[in-house]
């Protein structure tokens, strides 16, 4: 099997393979994910696109120990810098949670402890890895804050969360998660409760501390726009599994699977104005009973033959651009191509 | 902070006096029978009546009846502040009983407060982290079985087992502290203990159900991801979002219980606020349950006040509403 890793030149950080996630419950076991196997470099921003359902944050969670030991069963390997995530013990996991990997989420509102002073919050995120006095800690605290733009620092770290707003409690996230000088930042939907405009601020935020710590960042999200603005590599996954693989250029102008077809023809941009938005038909499937074959044949309006039977293979077939489909190459560029002209007529 | 506080104040007094006005027409505006009859005693004369109800003020119009209680409850009356009359009963001002049994009613809670609190947040948060295991099945059936378990039976089983049985506990009856310290802790055990069960059990199920939720919040995953040791997730993130409910809980469960823990009391021979109501009560004793109902609702009205500051000091959302 060639390496389903593109993008990944530099300095790996964190290396993914197969990667599987099973939740035993009583209806049966849920596949959350299948298979999954990618690495991020430092300086590379890796953008995870998907459905909900698709298994995203899961893999996010798993990377970071954070699910339940009892109700999932995890399999395959993570190394980091040497060290494989998902045979650590619950201690090991500790000490590289919020020190090597930090992590930040959707909902800032809900994020932050309601009851804590942001600055107390951050404290607490440095003394747990070092044992620092609390003025120093503070020091950092202020300093961090500031580094994420949030204005007059020293009087703000003194407030509590509610008197910050949207954007400013995502800032202070960021600040809480990046002051161990973590080496990956994984970001699951980091903008999607945020205002349109704050969103990019932070998209940027994000985009500027990479560069300065020079980390390696996870960027899970369901919206192509925001992979689209900060990504140098992105991975579409559907039904926990990896789709396609690719750089940003690869992706967004010459994507290789039909799902990523589907989702890029069901978003509205600019200058697609009068353009027929087309969904994909149908619903993702329930990963307890995952459609055999390729996961997507239900909704692929290009399956044939093989496709419910035999699972594709998630392989690089030239140009470090690997994919999980069934349809040939060239056969591929023809119906993407088409798909490309029937818009454009439908928009002029 | 302060003007809150003020404001609070404020709504306190108001909410007393209404309480008040209440207290008075219910008991001297629509009371089961004349009041003057029951202060005579067995047949009286119509004279002696006319002097009780002239003494009393209760051939006065009403408003100026509770004219007379309110300026006695605020400056007092002849026997002493604040002014309640005195006991049909024992012709003893109600004041002097109120304050007589009001420590041992006071003492009681206090220390089956503590109990049960105690108790009763340690085994909700064992059983809320040891969520469906055999613990947390145990101590939910020791909750179910808790408030289940009526007061009166509960506390009839504990005097039989460990005084009559067992022998190591002093049975029914109150010592004060001051007649013999060991006498007086001795008899408070069972009490306390039994009055502690019902809460206790409430307040595990209180207790594990606001830490499960907690656990499921965001900030919680958020504390887990910074890398905190999980004993501290729970008992620092967790317990201090859980906990704030069961404050409130906990000052209305005092303060309701100031109004006398009627059961416990009874079972007991505790000569407290509870018995001394309840007897009241079916003897038409009117001074005395209208001195109770007005103290138990100035306990509930500052009982109200203190938790609200108290929220507003551990929430810090509320204090900028």
């Amino acid at each position: 099997m060639t390496d389903p890793t593109p993008g990944a030149g530099g300095d790996v950080l964190l290396d993914v393979r197969d990667l599987a996630v099973r939740f035993p419950t009583p209806d049966g076991v849920v596949n959350a994910v299948d298979g999954l196997s990618f690495s991020v470099s430092r300086g590379e921003t890796l953008g995870i696109v998907g459905e909900s359902g698709s298994g995203k944050s899961v893999t996010s969670l798993a990377l970071l120990g954070l699910l339940n030991a009892q109700r999932s069963k995890i399999t395959g390997e993570a190394q980091l810098k040497g060290q494989n995530l998902i045979n650590a013990s619950d201690d090991q996991m500790r000490k590289i949670r919020g020190k090597q990997i930090a992590m930040i989420f959707q909902d800032p509102f809900a994020c932050l402890h309601p009851m804590y002073k942001v600055g107390d919050q951050l404290i607490e995120a440095v003394r747990v890895h070092e044992d620092v006095a609390k003025d120093k800690a503070m020091e950092r605290s202020v300093e961090m804050l500031s580094a994420v733009g949030i204005p007059n620092p020293r009087q703000r770290a003194t407030d509590y969360p509610h008197q910050y707003s949207g954007g400013m409690r995502q800032r202070a996230m960021i600040a809480m998660a990046l002051i161990n000088n973590p080496e990956l930042l994984i970001a699951d939907e980091p903008t999607t409760a945020l205002d349109v405009t704050v969103q990019a601020q932070i998209l940027e935020l994000i985009d500027e501390v990479k560069k300065e710590f020079n980390i390696g960042v996870i960027l899970i999200t369901h919206d192509l726009g925001v992979v689209a603005e900060v990504a140098q590599t992105v991975m579409v996954m559907y039904a926990g599994r990896a789709m396609e693989h690719g750089s940003k250029e690869q992706v967004f102008s010459k994507p290789l699977h039909p799902y990523t077809w589907g989702l890029l023809e069901s978003i509205p941009t600019v200058t697609s104005k009068g353009t027929r938005l087309i969904p994909i038909e149908g619903s993702p499937p329930s990963l307890i009973r995952v459609p055999p074959g390729c996961p997507f044949h239900p909704r692929c309006p290009h399956r044939f033959e093989p496709c419910d039977k035999e699972r594709p293979e998630f392989t690089d077939r030239g140009g470090g651009h690997p994919e999980a489909c069934h349809l040939a190459s060239e056969e591929k560029d023809r119906l993407w191509h088409e798909r490309e002209r029937r818009r454009a007529t439908v928009a002029a | 902070m302060l003007a809150y506080t003020i404001r609070r104040l404020i709504w306190a007094v108001v909410v007393v006096l209404i309480v008040t006005m209440v207290t008075f027409a219910i008991f001297y505006l629509m009371p089961p029978g004349d009041p003057a009859i029951r202060f005579a005693g067995r047949a009286p004369n119509p004279r002696v009546l006319d002097q009780i109800r002239e003494n009393f003020g209760l051939d006065k119009p009403f408003y100026q009846q509770y004219w007379i209680f309110l300026k006695n409850l605020v400056t007092g009356d002849e026997y002493g502040w604040p002014g309640l009359g005195f006991s049909y009963d024992t012709r003893v001002p109600v004041r002097n009983e109120l304050l007589d049994r009001l420590p041992r009613t006071l003492i009681l809670i206090a220390g089956a407060a503590v109990l049960w609190l105690i108790v009763g947040v340690t085994i909700g948060i064992i059983s809320a982290v040891r969520r469906g295991t055999l613990v947390d099945k145990a101590a939910m059936g020791f909750a179910l079985f808790g408030v289940s378990a009526p007061v009166f039976w509960l506390g009839l089983v504990a005097l039989f087992v460990f005084w009559q049985k067992l022998g190591i506990l002093p049975g029914t009856g109150y010592t004060a502290f001051s007649d013999d310290p060991k006498e007086w802790f001795l008899h408070l055990i069972l009490p306390c203990t039994v009055l502690a069960m019902l809460y206790a059990a409430f307040y595990a199920r209180m207790t594990r159900g606001n830490l499960l939720e907690t656990l499921g919040e965001d900030y919680i995953r958020t504390a887990r991801a910074k890398g905190l040791p999980e004993r501290k997730v729970i008992m620092k993130h967790g317990l201090r979002a859980s906990l704030t409910p069961v404050v409130t809980m906990f000052g209305m469960d005092i303060a309701l219980l100031i109004g006398g823990a009627v059961i416990t009391e009874t079972v007991f021979n505790w000569q407290g606020i509870g018995s001394w109501v309840i007897r009241a009560t079916t003897n038409s004793n009117l001074p005395v349950v209208v001195g109770v109902v007005l103290m138990a609702a100035i306990a509930v009205v500052i009982m109200n006040l203190l938790v609200d500051i108290l929220y507003a000091y551990l929430d810090p959302r509320v204090r900028y509403q």
